[in-house]
């Protein structure tokens, strides 16, 4: 008899369980890229903010749009505000996984640089993946991508993030691709072929990186002499553990991260407001101190402090030298480009 | 009465198991068949081709109805979906799809929607390979996605066929991931049993001790012994440093960011995995058969070989076992301290679920992993007479 009575309360137990787990009021939450990078947005944009009178909670995630399709897919979305990086916030945006932007709302489309308000979302930082080098350890100093794939100049492994995306780019400059030209060559598949061509020669030299913060530890550990890494990664290890890490930006990719509102949200109007306030020229301001990323309001760059334009994206300098993702030839090409670059990357 | 009692005791666990595992297991693997997205968004356009055969030329109906479907999958938020999928089978397509969808919307009142109207955006789209992708993936199932995690394809006529060789990567993942999985168990083997061996030896404090050294790695992060290991092996790293400083090496060794590495780190998150099963077994063999086996004259090699090997055998089967099968699901590990030419096949999983959202392969690819898991499990069942039972 216990038997009986023990089934429908197992059953009971189970469903009451799953139903909490179902949505609940909450607080607003802002998701970003965790690190140095969320630290320093913690000072200058989520703790002011929260003083406004709207609590707000942080989070933070390594990107990937199956986490955001999980979420609203799944019904169980506790984010409102993410940080994502350009492919995601094409290709989320046609799956509608974000609510439209409002630009009005958040300050208008003038406030923000050219190419920084998409349908779904409003530009959060700039940055470079860049060639890094030891400038301690290194004395014949690198000159861009011909340098790195030139064994003969500078022997010692490189690093370069484990994956085809900006690497078959920096390939095809080393072996004489025009900055402007790159997604043209590699929108054929001799170009693809040729850039496959220019990172064998360097194989047997490379080890590769998985996460942003892995290519300053190999730097600073000795394992490579040279490595491709985010700028900011690269001045933050400097900033902090004292190093004297230099950066080349000559012909480097540079991309936009931005904020978008997840679909379906309750606080889609403290949202708002978050990427209002996100986007003020005296706010975005103060985040380079933190971190070297470049902003996207039109009238923060003037109000940085100088000392620290020269290790930043927006920096004429620097932006004249770098050439933009093509986010629309990744979204396109990424399947069949990381097949291509495992199997690349497994035989030797 | 009293099976029922026992039955009403298991039932709190048998329907956890079934809601938080079994279901979404079961929901998960029909992903890796299933085919939503096409019919979802061009059901009219499947339903023209459903009587077009590959080799005909491509039908004209079939445009009006796919210039219908595009902007009401446009609407619907529906289409995405279907030109993610369309894009595993032609690349590029997805943008082009996307694209098409914009150009229909905003054509003038009374455009016709034809064959010339779709060339003009992309010729792509008045080809019979695209239209053989379409409706390959007509749904409700196909092997697409499992044909892919075993580098197969199916041809426009319907041939099954290997993929081209640039991209041929899953079946070797398999067998690296096989291999990494044995050698890290042969490694865990090979350094567990002196040990287990000992702690069936030792009495006391010093048991106790021992015991604690084995179980502490057993209680700390994955994560954090993975990262120690990073700070060990690098070039510049403690035990490169050591060496160098004593003088016995010259160069740093390559430690790290290879199979070496991953084998090192590997075998060391996995070793109590091997020494407390096979301390279990190890001390439940009584002292005096090898006593009895000395006194009948056997000199050590053939004690052990003969005697202690033997007894032990159930133990070796069960930690290898349970080495072996963890082993095979591993991603963190080498990921961090592994190369290019390292990663097992759970990092892919990991890469299509969180990354780039192609669920229908990591689907597929965990399939296979199971599969493999189950036969090897059935294999090394069969090869040790039942003995591995008792972990099953």
């Amino acid at each position: 008899m216990q038997a009986k009575r023990l089934i429908p309360l197992a059953v009971a137990a189970v469903t009451l369980g799953a139903a909490t787990l179902a949505v609940q009021a909450r607080d607003l939450t802002v998701v970003s890229w965790g690190g140095a990078y969320q630290d320093g947005q913690k000072e200058v944009y989520f703790k002011p903010f929260n003083a406004t009178g709207t609590k707000l909670l942080d989070e933070a995630w390594d990107g990937g749009l199956g986490v955001l399709r999980t979420k609203i897919k799944g019904g169980s979305n506790t984010w409102d505000v993410v940080q994502v990086e350009s492919d995601e916030l094409e290709v989320g945006c046609d799956e509608g996984l974000y609510e439209k932007l409002d630009v009005a709302k958040i300050g208008g489309a003038n406030r923000y640089l050219d190419g920084a308000v998409h349908a779904c979302g409003v530009g959060a930082i700039i940055y470079n993946l860049v060639l890094a080098y030891d400038g301690d350890k290194l004395k014949a100093a690198p000159n861009g991508w011909a340098d790195f794939f030139d064994t003969q100049k500078i022997p010692g492994k490189r690093a370069i993030r484990n994956g085809a995306k900006w690497n078959l780019e920096i390939a095809l400059i080393a072996d004489g691709v025009k900055a402007a030209d790159v997604y043209k060559v590699l929108a054929t598949p001799a170009g693809v072929d040729r850039a496959f061509k220019k990172l064998d020669t360097i194989k047997k030299d490379l080890v590769y990186w998985k996460s942003g913060a892995q290519p300053p530890q190999m730097l600073a550990a000795g394992d490579v002499v040279m490595t491709t890494a985010y700028n900011g990664r690269v001045t933050a290890a400097n900033d902090k553990d004292k190093k004297n890490f230099k950066m080349v930006w000559k012909d480097t990719p540079y991309t936009m991260d931005s904020w978008v509102i997840m679909k379906g949200t309750p606080n889609k109007a403290d949202a708002e407001k978050l990427l209002e306030f996100m986007g003020r020229a005296e706010n975005q301001a103060k985040l380079p101190k933190y971190i070297r990323y470049g902003v996207t309001n039109r009238d923060a760059t003037k109000q940085i402090d100088p000392s620290l334009m020269g290790d930043l994206p927006t920096n004429p300098a620097n932006l004249s030298q770098a050439f933009p993702d093509n986010a629309k030839f990744w979204i396109d090409n990424i399947d069949k480009m990381t097949e291509r670059w495992n199997k690349w990357a497994a035989t030797n | 009465m009293r099976t029922r009692q026992r039955l009403g005791l298991l039932a709190p666990l048998a329907a956890f198991l079934l809601v938080f595992f079994a279901l979404p297991l079961l929901w998960l693997f029909s992903l890796a068949v299933r085919e939503a997205e096409v019919p979802r968004a061009l059901p009219r356009t499947l339903a023209v081709l459903a009587t077009w055969a590959p080799e005909q030329p491509v039908p004209a109906a079939v445009f009006p109805a796919m210039a219908q479907d595009l902007a009401e999958a446009r609407d619907a938020q529906t289409l995405a979906d279907a030109a993610r999928r369309l894009n595993y089978a032609i690349n590029g397509v997805r943008s082009t799809l996307m694209r098409a969808a914009r150009e229909v919307e905003s054509a003038p009142a009374g455009s016709v929607f034809d064959a010339p109207f779709f060339a003009a955006i992309d010729p792509q789209l008045v080809t019979p390979d695209f239209m053989a992708a379409v409706r390959a993936a007509r749904g409700p199932v196909s092997g697409f996605y499992l044909l892919g995690a075993l580098d197969l394809q199916q041809s426009a006529t319907g041939a099954i066929e290997r993929t081209p060789p640039d991209q041929r990567i899953y079946l070797d993942v398999l067998g690296r991931t096989v291999g990494i999985s044995a050698a890290v168990t042969l490694i865990c083997l090979l350094a567990g049993f002196p040990v287990a061996a000992l702690l069936t030896q030792v009495q006391g404090r010093t048991a106790d001790w021992l015991m604690a050294l084995v179980m502490l790695p057993f209680w700390t992060s994955l994560l954090v012994r993975t990262a120690a290991w990073v700070v060990l092996l690098q070039r510049e790293g403690l035990i490169n440093s050591a060496l160098m400083r004593l003088g016995l090496l010259a160069e740093p060794l390559e430690l790290i960011y290879n199979r070496t590495g991953v084998l090192i780190a590997m075998s060391h998150v996995l070793l109590p995995f091997m020494i407390l099963p096979l301390y279990g077994v190890l001390k439940e063999i009584p002292a005096n058969t090898l006593r009895a086996a000395a006194s009948l004259g056997a000199p050590p090699h053939v004690r052990f070989f003969r005697v202690y090997l033997p007894l032990a055998a159930p133990g070796i089967a069960a930690g290898a076992l349970m080495v072996f099968i963890l082993a095979l699901g591993y991603y963190i590990t080498p990921a961090l301290v592994g190369g290019g030419g390292d990663q097992m096949l759970s990092y892919f999983v990991a890469k299509y679920t969180m990354e780039t959202g192609n669920w229908g392969l990591a689907a597929a690819l965990g399939l296979v992993l199971l599969v493999t898991t189950m036969a090897l499990y059935a294999l090394a069942h069969r090869l040790s007479g039942g003995r591995t039972a008792a972990i099953g």
